[in-house]
């Protein structure tokens, strides 16, 4: 049977080589966009989806971006400490509506130790896959892919290590031991392990035990963020606290009094994440770039490929309105011949997109453990499509109409 | 069957052309002779109305195709008419099979596979069926273009020099398949031609004077 479809196949098969450039050329280029487009997106939902219910991070002063990068998504280092008594002072503040205390330092394998409290799991409705939940000091609950890439198990006794790299130096305490493993999440706290802030404490204070002898005293008022301790002591410190805010007005005054009025930052998420999509926006941009003008090269390119055969082509046109082919079919013809070009290219530009994810997500160990997937279609992939499709009418345009043109008596009779 | 009337052509800067009345019955042939540049080709393609004639009236099949629209034309053309050119101008991308088959395909007719096989029979070239156009030979390239012509079962076929460009030999093989085909299908054959070796084979024969 011939049909359109088989006619423009034909065609196209007939010129393979020229064929096949047309088509890697543009597939390159979506290649490129596709790559950006799902990373983006799935990087801007992470980010969104880290960020959950926290208004505010307080820590120690330094570097904003650090502070958020330490405290929400777990990738930098702390920017130093803050007393406790000062975290509860602000704690007790009229806009403060909760506040989740976290102590870092420490890590297992290379996977971060965070003493926090369960409000902190709770933020990420967190959900126990076996076992229990952290209780008393030195018990810990691991993340999902803590168990899955450490393999780690309820009940296993686990010696951490300072700082965050697998080569840090091993704290020679009594080993913590797993209660819990955590149901993955695909956010951050999958690469997490969960304790008391006490836990955090008692591991960095056994070197100095030797020095000064622990005079163990009931707690008689505890304190509101690590009810282990007495309320105002001035000696224990944690790293940030995360802060929820009770009404809008806070987003104005509490940042500029907390910077202003003591010895801690107070670094707004939403606005700290926005200004790291600006520094990462202009590697991405010159990327895009690059990609529409690969784009642009291959419509050239494929304009160029029609238009020239078109001169070659005179006959076969002449000779199919002989046949009873009429001036619009010979357009539909043409045009059908440019769609079919950037149809392919663009539907090779989505696999090869996708396939180039996919072996990110293998080969990269970060790329599967930060939730990173391969297999999600965004609409925009449909509007590349759409895109594609009116990108080969434009590029035959010109030659159909020339098509449609043809002097069928001047070429027959040439 | 063809019939034309006071018919003129012009074209654009020179003198116009007055073609002679005359009439053809179904399943008559004609040969259409004279010098190069007296008007048999711009005869032969106002008749299969590849040109618009611009005074008179050109009957075929009882239409007069002077009177129909742009694409009303181009259908009268694929169903009733069947074309062979000088040089065989036949689809280079596709095959032998799928040239026939665009016949059909292009007058909006059912194709039919026994019809191209049939053809190709009747012209000696089954087994060329799947064969690309570039790998035929000169003589089996013309017989693909006379098996696409007739595949449709057309009225009135049409063919300018159709073997001017072949040696004795294709040249008879050729023109004795072109008539043997058109008279089983009852079709009307306009041969425009200044091929000397034709005169003996068709004897009704206008001659057009420059």
């Amino acid at each position: 049977m011939m049909n359109l479809i088989t006619l423009v196949w034909s065609y196209l098969k007939a010129k393979p080589l020229n064929t096949f450039l047309n088509v890697l050329l543009l597939g390159l280029g979506i290649a490129v966009i596709t790559v950006l487009l799902v990373f983006n997106q799935q990087f801007q939902e992470k980010i969104k989806d880290n960020v959950r219910g926290i208004d505010l991070v307080v820590g120690a002063k330094g570097s904003p971006l650090q502070l958020i990068l330490c405290s929400i998504f777990h990738v930098d280092f702390p920017t130093g400490n803050i007393k406790l008594n000062e975290a509860e002072q602000l704690a007790k503040n009229r806009l403060v509506k909760s506040v989740i205390p976290l102590a870092l330092g420490d890590s297992y394998q290379g996977y971060r130790i965070v003493g926090t409290n369960r409000a902190y799991t709770d933020l990420y409705e967190a959900d126990l896959q076996e076992g229990k939940w952290w209780e008393k000091d030195m018990e810990v609950v691991a993340g999902a892919n803590v168990a899955a890439f450490a393999r780690v198990k309820v009940g296993d006794r686990l010696v951490s290590q300072h700082g965050l790299g697998a080569d840090g130096h091993a704290h020679d305490q009594e080993p913590m031991v797993c209660t819990g493993v955590l149901k993955k999440t695909n956010s951050v706290i999958d690469n997490l392990l969960f304790t008391n802030v006490g836990t955090v404490w008692a591991v960095h204070e056994e070197h100095e035990e030797d020095e000064h002898e622990h005079d163990e005293q009931p707690v008689q008022h505890p304190s509101p963020i690590v009810p282990t301790v007495n309320a105002g002591d001035s000696v224990k410190e944690i790293t940030s606290l995360l802060v929820e805010f009770r009404n809008p007005m806070a987003a104005i005054q509490l940042p500029r009094y907390i910077n202003a009025q003591t010895n801690m930052q107070a670094a707004s998420p939403a606005f700290e994440t926005a200004r790291l999509f600006s520094i990462l926006g202009v590697g991405a941009d010159v990327l895009m770039g690059f990609a529409y003008v690969l784009i642009f090269i291959s419509a050239l390119s494929i304009f160029l490929a029609l238009y020239n055969s078109l001169k070659e082509r005179q006959y076969d046109l002449a000779i199919m309105r002989s046949m009873g082919a009429s001036r619009s079919r010979l357009f539909v013809t043409m045009l059908a011949e440019g769609i079919a070009m950037t149809l392919m290219g663009s539907v090779l530009g989505l696999a090869m997109g996708h396939g180039v994810l996919v072996l990110f997500t293998w080969w990269v160990k970060e790329g599967s453990q930060t939730g990173f997937t391969a297999y999600v279609f965004y609409t925009s992939e449909l509007w590349i499509l759409a895109g594609s499709l009116l990108l080969g009418i434009v590029c035959s345009l010109v030659p159909a109409v020339q098509a449609y043109r043809t002097d069928i008596h001047k070429v027959l009779a040439g | 069957m063809v019939e034309i009337k006071s018919v003129e052509y012009a074209y654009p800067g020179a003198k116009a052309i007055r073609f002679a009345d005359f009439k053809l019955a179904g399943g008559e042939h004609c040969l259409l002779l004279g010098e190069s540049g007296s008007g048999k080709t711009t005869l032969l393609h106002l008749l299969g109305g590849l040109l618009r004639s611009q005074q008179g009236t050109i009957r075929i099949h009882d239409t007069d195709i002077t009177q129909l629209s742009e694409s009303a034309l181009d259908h009268f053309r694929g169903k009733h008419l069947g074309f062979v050119f000088q040089r065989n101008h036949l689809l280079q991308a596709l095959s032998v099979r799928q040239n026939l088959l665009m016949a059909p395909f292009l007058a909006e007719l059912p194709q039919s596979e026994e019809r191209v096989n049939e053809v190709l029979d009747r012209l000696g070239l089954l087994n060329r069926k799947s064969a690309r156009v570039r790998e035929l030979s000169q003589g089996q390239a013309q017989r693909v273009a006379i098996a696409r012509a007739v595949v449709n079962k057309p009225d009135v076929i049409f063919a300018d020099e159709p073997t001017s460009a072949l040696d004795d030999k294709n040249c008879e093989r050729v023109s004795d398949l072109l008539l043997s085909v058109a008279s089983e299908q009852k079709a009307t054959l306009v041969v425009a031609t200044h091929d000397q070796r034709l005169k003996a084979k068709i004897t009704r024969q206008m001659v057009l004077l420059a």
